[in-house]
């Protein structure tokens, strides 16, 4: 069992989510309420993750993290450290991969608030963001929740996009699911079943969660 | 004093034409009535901020709420209006009493919870300000809709159709509570709906809308028994309703006389209206005559006039009985179902009719230029 591996996976799972789960409220909100040109080609950006192999947007991503690129020069130039092979890159790739499954669910959240009750807001007196925060995001927290355990749990089983962007080494991106793979590659398959299982437990657990909590909040503000 | 009246005028052609203007004073009840599409929910969405009209001004108790020309816009949130949404809009993740304390946010602290309590004492809800929305029933989620509303303690009370989501029974008790609450409330109410019976039981005045222009604002009786042109007749639920012209006057007598196909009729004195004018006349189904067979009938010297049923249609006690002339035009009226059937009225028989003539309402023509309003 690589504990380091899965201490890596869990911190980067976490921050991922802490980081993500802000703007993908913001953005979630525009995209649910707010019709601008060229709002399906966000859309079709945002949801391109979902769709393309793991290993070509790892390869995008590695080429826009390089030294040669704006971002990695930009990057080198702040932390005087490169951004492909690191922690920080392999965090901002699994940002960007996991927008979709931030975003969409909190959409979803947003997009099922009735305009009446935001309406019913503003005409009760509250500004804007008393409408936000006691009002739409309350009401689309189960979209929230789901967004958040599920990036978290997507973020563990990651392997391609992690693997192209900050390779296999050991405490700063060897996460869990290369560790599998690479304790496969060396026929130790013992290892390879403890931190599989491992990585099945938490899925299955945050799934669960995922559900339990929506059935919950669901009974609770039944309309 | 400043004038606790909202004054509205509102222009525009899209998204959906407005060409309005009226006035509500406080403790008075002015019940917009229009079909679906008509821009009812545009007029309130306009009063309270959240639609912003091409033109126009509105002013609630002295203070410009918007205003085009001054480019004056004040938010939502700076108009004190109380609304009912038509489904209520209720929070759903806040208890009734929450919703009420919601719209309290510029009342102190401490104040709050009393005066959110008092409200639902006023509406009839004491004792169940801890349900959620979804454990209310619809009634109850209306009375919650409204004592929100009031909480913001506003300068005017606006209703969007707020009776459409509930039952027969329970609608009649809350038109019923809401005019004991207006007794009450010294603000202006404005209220929208599309159904004309609602408005006749709750209405001071009546503003009767098409296509977002005011077609006729009165009281309800003048509204139903004078309405100005033919559209706000089809609007009341007038069916007897003809186009003819304005044949003589007669002062003395206080007699107005209307030609219609080869007839002429005789009508109360309605001088406004010069010999000649082509004009819209409806006579209520109440004013119509049928003559007995047997010995005469009230009135029937009044206006007489010679048809066939076309139809007859038996509603319960009453039977719509539907004439039709030589010139193919119909009028309807409502028989007691046992006096059609004592009288042998059947399709195909010939009866004779009375229009009594102080039923006999002339209207503006529609396109022409409109007469005195009476």
């Amino acid at each position: 069992m690589d504990w380091q591996a899965l201490n890596l996976s869990l911190t980067l799972g976490l921050w991922t989510a802490v980081l993500l789960i802000p703007a993908a409220i913001l953005l979630a909100r525009l995209l649910a309420w707010r019709l601008f040109p060229g709002r399906s080609l966000v859309q079709a950006l945002l949801a391109l993750p979902l769709l393309l192999p793991p290993t070509v947007l790892g390869f995008y991503l590695l080429t826009a993290f390089g030294n040669q690129s704006i971002v990695g020069k930009l990057y080198a130039a702040l932390a005087g450290d490169t951004l492909v092979f690191s922690f920080h890159g392999i965090l901002l790739a699994s940002i960007i991969f996991n927008i979709p499954f931030a975003v969409q669910p909190i959409q979803r959240a947003f997009e099922s608030v009735p305009v009446s009750v935001r309406e019913a807001a503003w005409c009760s007196g509250l500004s804007n963001w008393q409408t936000f925060w006691r009002i739409e995001l309350p009401l689309a927290w189960p979209g929230v929740l789901t967004a958040l355990v599920l990036t978290f749990a997507h973020t563990l089983g990651e392997f391609g996009v992690v693997l192209m962007v900050g390779g296999n080494i050991p405490g700063a991106t060897r996460t869990i699911a290369i560790a599998i793979y690479d304790r496969v590659q060396a026929f130790d398959n013992a290892s390879a079943s403890i931190m599989s299982a491992v990585l099945l437990a938490i899925a299955f657990l945050c799934i669960s969660l995922i559900y339990f909590l929506n059935d919950r909040l669901a009974r609770r503000h039944a309309q | 004093m400043p004038n606790k009246s909202i004054n509205i005028q509102l222009r525009q052609e899209t998204p959906i034409p407005l060409d309005l203007e009226f006035s509500c004073a406080p403790g008075e009840i002015v019940v917009v009535v229009g079909p679906s599409g008509s821009g009812k929910t545009t007029l309130l969405r306009s009063i309270c901020g959240i639609h912003r009209p091409a033109t126009g001004r509105i002013s609630s108790n002295g203070t410009i709420w918007f205003d085009s020309k001054q480019r004056i816009n004040l938010p939502v949130q700076q108009r004190r209006v109380g609304m009912v949404f038509q489904h209520y809009a209720l929070f759903p993740h806040k208890t009734a009493i929450q919703n009420i304390i919601m719209a309290q946010g510029h009342l102190e602290k401490s104040q709050r919870l009393d005066k959110a309590h008092a409200l639902l004492e006023q509406v009839h809800m004491h004792g169940l300000g801890d349900r959620y929305p979804h454990q209310l029933s619809g009634g109850q989620q209306q009375r919650i809709a409204v004592a929100r509303a009031l909480a913001r303690e506003p300068d005017v009370l606006l209703l969007d159709e707020p009776f459409s989501a509930v039952d027969q029974q329970t609608r009649r008790k809350l038109v019923r509570e809401l005019v004991q609450l207006r007794n009450r409330l010294d603000m202006p109410i404005i209220h929208v709906t599309h159904n004309l019976n609602e408005a006749r039981r709750i209405a001071d005045r009546i503003c009767i809308i098409h296509r977002g222009k005011t077609l006729q604002i009165d009281t309800p009786q003048n509204i139903m028994t004078r309405p100005h042109n033919a559209e706000v007749a089809y609007q009341t639920g007038h069916s007897n309703i003809f186009s003819g012209t304005v044949s003589r006057h007669d002062a003395a007598l206080g007699k107005t006389y209307i030609q219609w196909g080869v007839h002429e009729f005789e009508c109360s004195h309605q001088p406004d209206f010069a010999p000649g004018t082509a004009v819209d006349w409806l006579i209520p189904a109440e004013n119509l005559i049928l003559h007995r067979r047997d010995r005469p009938s009230r009135g029937e010297r009044e206006n007489p006039v010679t048809g066939k049923i076309s139809e007859m249609i038996p509603l319960g006690e009453s039977t719509t009985v539907s004439v039709e002339f030589d010139d193919q035009q119909s009028m309807f009226m409502g028989v007691p179902t046992h006096v059609a059937r004592r009288n042998g009225l059947e399709t195909g028989a010939t009866v004779t009719v009375s229009l009594l003539s102080e039923g006999i309402h002339l209207m503006t023509k529609a396109g022409t230029s409109s007469a005195k309003p009476s």
